[in-house]
């Protein structure tokens, strides 16, 4: 099939949308949202490695089934590809990257730099982190930065978007269009606080969150309602975080090694009852999925399947959630066609021309 | 040479003495957990009610002494009010002197001894205990603050947005910077109402 779809630039899918009443970025997720869709984004598993084609290998398998891709920044604290990186191999492709910003690795100077890079190539979406600690991650003598937190990170995006300035108050020629992520982890101490820690986020700037892994449904269910209660969701787009467990043993090791993520005993309790674990993961992920779809506030979910991301698209299908919708996927396009067909003239036929006879033929 | 000793350095005692128990959390030096003790800064976070109180009457009385300090001259006094400044908020709330203090926005508990620095709430990597991700046997910063906060008058200044640390204040007195600051304001509010009652009595 050849031809454009809704929601790609007619002159060419490396080109941002044109702006709409509204909106303050020119991408794909923020229309997706906007229109009230139910959004799917999900985590590009970042390569160590130089070579572009495992880039365009693993953002392939999410073709048609994702609004968005998170390109993370250095994720555990470990060194992978920087999310600037992905990003500018993303844009190139067309495809609607969010870029994560970690406020570890990098001060004021560095991302607001980043921040206008990305805009420029073409990033609509940016994800404001604070960032695992170093210890966290291969490399824990690292000198641990956090010049900004994530909140004034969103705020300083906020700032250059819609002031058109630097923190510091310098002019920038043309402001970056952006849609402007947090995260949120619902599940971690003190709970009371949480819900209003989203409000201090939105009032920075965030548009739209991402949730940690959502294990606890019920827990998830008592703070969305204090999120509507305090008339947060009409402010911002809610995604909650879901993913696959391979199994029961991993369960437990993430519960106690990574981070900030709540695993119930039910869950595990479920995995070791099951005879193939992976699957009864992967059906545990979809159960989640359909239970907090029905919960209202929740625009979305963010599938994080960590070397497993082969199921993203079997766990969207499964689940049901794009209701026959179809995300943009990469199509040849008319002027590919063109371009292949020179291409192919040029690779196909065997021309030995040489630079004399080329004038020959000239004249 | 070969038969000399083996160097003992600080990190060899401190892994010795380093409790044995079964709980290890993986890569967090043993100095780090020998060292710390929280006893003093959780006493003030208890205490966050009465010490917002005594803040309260304090900075009234430093901006009472407004005349003595500009008498002086704020850049003469900086030093002597830095020197006790720095031990006195550094033993009760293990001061970082970051030079921006905002104490009194987050429960008596200073945010600058978190690890990452945090000055708008907790990250995401809170222990189910309340515990710090990066260090797990200090209590969350900001699980302490957000209790701290809720005994406190002003219960609601935890949830302002706060800028981003200045870096060029470290290792400056707060205290003089926000007498500072607010002898200024008083000034300008005097000379804003007198400009007005000026025109008013010429009009």
């Amino acid at each position: 099939m050849i031809g454009s779809q809704r929601d790609e630039n007619p002159a060419g899918i490396h080109l941002p949308l044109d702006p709409l009443p509204g909106h303050t970025s020119r991408g794909r997720l923020e229309r997706v949202l906007r229109r009230g869709e139910f959004a799917v984004t999900t985590e590009l598993n970042p390569p160590d490695s130089a070579d572009p084609e495992d880039v365009y290998n693993r953002a392939k398998i999410f073709d048609g089934w994702v609004d968005a891709i998170n390109a993370v920044d250095a994720s555990g604290a470990n060194c992978h590809m920087s999310s600037v990186g992905i990003c500018a191999l993303l844009t190139r492709m067309g495809y609607a990257p969010i870029m994560q910003i970690a406020c570890r690795d990098k001060n004021r100077i560095a991302i607001q730099g980043d921040v206008l890079g990305g805009a420029a190539m073409g990033v609509a979406n940016m994800l404001c982190l604070t960032g695992d600690g170093v210890q966290a991650g291969d490399q824990p003598g690292a000198k641990p930065v956090f010049d900004l937190d994530c909140m004034s990170l969103l705020e300083t995006c906020r700032i250059m978007r819609d002031n058109g300035k630097f923190l510091s108050g310098r002019k920038l020629t043309t402001p970056p269009q952006l849609f402007l992520g947090a995260a949120i982890n619902p599940f971690a101490p003190p709970i009371d606080f949480r819900p209003h820690r989203l409000g201090k986020k939105i009032a920075a700037g965030a548009q739209f969150v991402q949730s940690q892994y959502c294990f606890d449904v019920p827990m998830f269910r008592t703070y969305m309602q204090k999120v509507r209660d305090l008339g947060y969701t009409e402010q911002c787009f809610i995604l909650v975080g879901v993913g696959p467990l391979a199994s029961a043993k991993t369960a437990k090791w993430i519960r106690s090694n990574v981070p900030g993520i709540h695993i119930p005993d039910s869950v595990i309790k479920r995995l070791e009852g099951a005879q193939d674990q992976k699957k009864e993961g992967k059906q545990l992920c979809i159960d989640i999925i359909n239970e907090v779809k029905e919960i209202s506030g929740v625009s979305g979910v963010h599938v994080m399947a960590y070397r497993q991301e082969e199921y993203v698209a079997e766990i969207v299908d499964e689940s049901g959630v794009l209701k026959g919708r179809q995300p943009w996927k990469r199509e040849i396009r008319r002027d590919d066609q063109m371009v292949a067909d020179r291409l192919g003239h040029i690779l196909h036929d065997d021309i030995t021309e040489t630079q004399v006879d080329m004038v020959k033929t000239a004249h | 040479m070969s038969d000399t000793q083996p160097t003992v350095t600080q990190a060899t005692l401190v892994k010795k003495a380093a409790p044995k128990s079964d709980y290890k959390p993986a890569d967090v030096s043993p100095q780090r957990r020998v060292q710390r003790s929280f006893a003093v800064r959780l006493w003030s976070v208890r205490h966050s009610r009465l010490l917002e109180w005594f803040y309260a009457r304090f900075a009234d009385m430093f901006l009472l002494l407004h005349p003595l300090w500009k008498g002086i001259g704020y850049g003469r006094v900086e030093g002597p009010v830095k020197f006790v400044e720095k031990r006195v908020k550094g033993f009760m709330f293990d001061c970082r002197m970051c030079g921006q203090c905002i104490l009194s926005s987050t429960g008596m508990s200073c945010p600058m001894n978190c690890p990452k620095q945090l000055r708008n709430g907790p990250c995401g990597g809170v222990r189910a205990n309340g515990n710090c991700e990066v260090e797990p046997d200090m209590p969350c910063v900001w699980v302490k603050a957000w209790e701290g906060s809720q005994n406190m008058v002003h219960n609601d200044r935890i949830l302002t947005v706060q800028k981003p640390v200045d870096q060029s204040l470290r290792e400056t007195s707060a205290w003089l910077r926000v007498t500072a600051q607010a002898a200024a304001a008083r000034e300008a509010a005097a000379a804003a109402k007198n400009g007005a009652a000026n025109t008013g009595a010429s009009a």
